[in-house]
């Protein structure tokens, strides 16, 4: 038998140990930079003028910081347009998504829900920023203007993969008994689906939907052949309108108003991260 | 409302998932054509001049493809020596424990963060520290997008790493060890041989996302035509360009933007379609 | 029992999962050389539990918490490290499972790979000719060595792990239900196998098959409830055992 070096094989395991927990522990680094980087600075901007006022205009700001003082104004033109482009895309999406979802987890065998399956892979991981440029072909070219009907579109497509997969993914995991106790009792197909087995899926449905809104919310490339951007609050959805995102975008690329990106991006990080935490801790709750 | 309606309103829901991927290929190559029919596909995608001075109208999506494939490429170099350890902190060594699931909940947040407060982090934190460095004189280029994209790209490839690590049966685990190997032996012929497929798909997946990152990369990579130099000079990638200059593009720059964002569609929906298969097989 | 210098002692051993309940409680025995000694009881008796402790399988696991000695000819293995109590006790599980990736060739010199020991072309098929003909699995798959293990039938798979076990040339072979999984005929296949290797190597196997432990074992043990209720020779338990309990279990009134 030949000779087994222990002593050389337990430092290796132990390096790799050490290694990992190091490795892995560097990985909150960023976020905690990312985190703190963002908070710190976008703080001193929160107040109530911030999430009710407009973007000041770039002579406003000026003044102000020659001054030195805090910028006017805030980003509620953004926080409208989220909000509006949102919910128009959430209107379509949702009971599109669901019943798509529905249909790939009924049909699972067929042919024509496996193709749709995959189409919805494929459409999951398609850079955001060519669903902008096909969204201007398709709405705003033959619209001749930006509007927030186009951003809902935009935002309208990324959000649809999202809920079919949450839908699809929360039915197949209902019991088949489900189903069939409902049919037995006389039920009819559209019946047990709508009121046995969709309501058993809320749960599932529900936080993929958060997951999806959490997703989209922060995307600035579909929206910016899209919506544009406007300084003022609008509610007209055939105009160029804002978002929270854009809103970002332009601070970062004005000079003058560079003071009231952290603000924004705070608000924006908060919005974000406490869907996306809420979703999971509901998914979590909902699957024990 | 009786079941056949029904049946009919589910399919037509499921219908406009393939209208919409065709409408999206369809409006592409449509507005591509132009392009291509200028320029011809080949000599479009190996040229490396992009002049939009009227009269010297030339374009070509050589530099644009190249800082798409090298930022990508940089950033999956960086990303595996932190998304692999996250897999086996996650996945073996504190598997199910409280720790592994605050190591989750902080990659998920990181998943979480928007792509442009990724951009802002990386140019008024990371840019001065590169700068600092002297690595580049403005500190933008294809290495500090591609820093940035790597810790974008960790928790995707970790967490579904993580999964198939967490799918060794344990029988096999405790069969090696009662042979005598170290928890470090057992990773590296038991755990990742049987787990290797599906964590080498969870990679492809995070290079799919890396390709068509925009708002990060469009902040980060300098904005420049050229060929890049070296992976620290600046240039542009293809989700970048597009970013830059689709808004103040027309005629035969607006369809060779389309045409970039074409083969950008294309790549990024083979490289995700190959993924899902291998990751469907790893599964079974 | 009492043997001139046993191969494996137990002495004292308790292993609880959980700070209340233990699921071995004091067992103390020593193990002749070279001969089949079976574990017996109902199932959550703690068999298991302790044959396992004997390849520190425990310490895999930190929620487990084991006291007492276990002795290797002497030597006390929880001074001594895993890597070489493990090489020198092998084990048996109780589902086959050859490594997926691996083909029979590759499986059986597992215990030199994953010890990271090098070997020559011609040790290794050696090794490899000479445990696969221990197990009788040799003229069944001399021709398909390359094939992966999991092409198998279910009892050459659990041949191809205790081949694989016996390539280390431990003294010991833990074995915990290794026929469990399998059906009469490989079973049977098994215990004959089992006969023959005693002469290399000491067996502890666990079974909650009386037959088979009263086919194949020199001595058996029975416990209850984490209890060794009682250890003696085979014969001599199944024909007159000594307490109530074991009684009861071997005529069939318990577990």
């Amino acid at each position: 038998m030949k000779k087994i070096y222990i002593k050389h094989r337990l430092l290796k395991d132990k390096l790799l140990f050490v290694m990992v927990s190091l490795l892995s522990a560097l990985t909150a680094v960023p976020l905690l930079a990312i985190l703190g980087e963002v908070l710190i600075k976008g703080y001193d901007q929160f107040s109530w003028a911030f999430f009710t006022e407009p973007t000041p205009t770039a002579y406003k700001a000026m003044k102000a910081v020659a001054a030195g003082e805090l910028i006017p104004g805030g980003i509620a033109n953004g926080i409208v347009g989220t909000l509006i482009m949102l919910g128009m895309a959430s209107l379509f999406a949702l009971p599109i998504g669901i019943m798509c979802g529905i249909y790939l987890a009924e049909n699972s065998k067929k042919k024509f829900a496996y193709i749709v399956s995959y189409i919805t892979d494929l459409l999951q991981g398609t850079p955001s920023v060519i669903i902008g440029i096909v969204t201007y072909i398709w709405v705003v070219v033959p619209m001749k203007g930006y509007s927030a009907i186009a951003g809902s579109v935009a935002l309208f497509i990324m959000m649809l993969p999202l809920i079919i997969r949450s839908t699809e993914e929360t039915m197949k995991i209902l019991p088949s008994s489900l189903k069939e106790a409902g049919l037995a009792l006389g039920g009819n197909y559209m019946r047990v689906v709508t009121k046995v087995q969709l309501p058993a899926a809320f749960g599932g449905i529900f936080t993929g939907t958060l997951l999806a809104i959490s997703r989209v919310i922060g995307e600035t490339a579909p929206l910016m052949f899209t919506a544009l951007g406007c300084s003022i609050i609008r509610w007209d959805i055939d105009k160029p309108i804002s978002a929270v995102p854009l809103l970002i975008w332009e601070f970062f690329n004005d000079p003058n108003l560079q003071d009231l990106i952290w603000g924004a991006s705070l608000f924006l990080l908060v919005f974000v991260l406490t869907l996306n935490l809420t979703a999971k801790k509901l998914a979590k709750k909902w699957n024990s | 409302m009786n079941d056949r309606i029904f049946k009919i309103i589910l399919f037509l829901a499921a219908l406009v998932m393939p209208v919409v991927c065709g409408g999206i290929v369809y409006a592409l190559a449509n507005d591509a054509y132009d392009a291509f029919n200028h320029f011809g596909f080949i000599n479009f995608i190996t040229s490396d001049e992009w002049n939009y001075t009227q009269g010297n109208e030339h374009y070509g999506a050589l530099p644009f493809i190249t800082g798409t494939l090298l930022t990508t490429l940089l950033a999956l170099v960086f990303c595996i020596p932190f998304s692999l350890p996250v897999s086996l902190f996650v996945g073996e060594y504190f598997k199910g424990k409280k720790i592994a699931s605050i190591l989750s909940t902080v990659t998920d947040l990181l998943a979480g963060i928007p792509s442009i407060i990724y951009g802002l982090w990386g140019f008024y934190t990371l840019r001065p520290i590169i700068m600092s460095l002297n690595i580049s004189p403005q500190g933008s280029g294809i290495l500090t997008a591609s820093l940035v994209l790597a810790i974008m790209i960790v928790p995707y490839a970790a967490s579904l790493s993580a999964e198939f690590i967490k799918m060794v049966p344990d029988e096999l685990k405790e069969g090696a060890y009662s042979l005598g190997a170290t928890r470090a032996e057992v990773i590296r012929k038991v755990i990742f041989p049987i787990a290797g497929s599906g964590v080498f798909s969870s990679y492809i997946l995070a290079i799919g996302r890396a390709l068509g990152e925009t708002m990060t990369v469009t902040m980060l990579i300098g904005n420049t035509n050229q060929l890049p130099a070296s992976i620290t000079s600046t240039g542009n990638s293809m989700a970048s360009i597009i970013a830059n200059q689709f808004g103040e593009a027309d005629g035969l720059r607006f369809s060779s933007l389309i045409a970039i964002g074409l083969i950008l569609f294309l790549i990024t929906a083979i490289i995700n379609v190959v993924g899902k298969v291998l990751i469907k097989r790893a599964r079974i | 029992m009492e043997f001139v210098k046993p191969v494996l002692e137990f002495d004292k051993v308790c292993v609880s999962y959980t700070k209340q309940t233990m699921a071995v409680k004091y067992v103390s025995a020593a193990i002749e050389r070279n001969s089949i000694t079976a574990i017996m009881g109902p199932s959550g008796c703690g068999k298991s539990t302790l044959l396992r402790a004997a390849n520190l399988m425990h310490n895999l696991y930190p929620n487990i918490h084991v006291n007492g000695d276990i002795l290797l000819n002497g030597e006390n293995i929880f001074q001594m490290h895993p890597i070489d109590v493990r090489r020198r006790i092998g084990m048996v599980f109780q589902r086959p499972a050859p490594f997926p990736t691996m083909s029979i060739y590759e499986n059986v010199l597992a215990g030199f790979t994953l010890n990271g020991i090098n070997l020559s072309k011609s040790e290794k098929e050696e090794v490899v000719e000479n445990c696969l003909k221990s197990v009788s699995l040799w003229n069944e798959v001399k021709d398909v060595l390359n094939k992966k293990g999991t092409f198998l039938s279910g009892g050459q798979q659990q041949r191809l792990c205790i081949a694989r076990a016996l390539a280390l040339k431990p003294e010991v072979l833990l074995m915990d239900e290794p026929t469990s999984a399998l059906d009469p005929i490989a079973s049977k296949h098994i215990e004959e196998l089992l006969l023959q290797l005693k002469k290399d190597v000491t067996i502890l196997i666990v079974t909650h098959n009386m037959g088979q432990a009263r086919r194949i074992s020199d001595h058996s043990m029975f416990m209850y409830l984490g209890e060794l209720v009682e250890y003696d020779n085979t014969l001599k338990m199944f024909e007159n055992p000594f307490d109530e309990r074991t009684k009861a279990y071997l005529t069939g009134k318990m577990g």
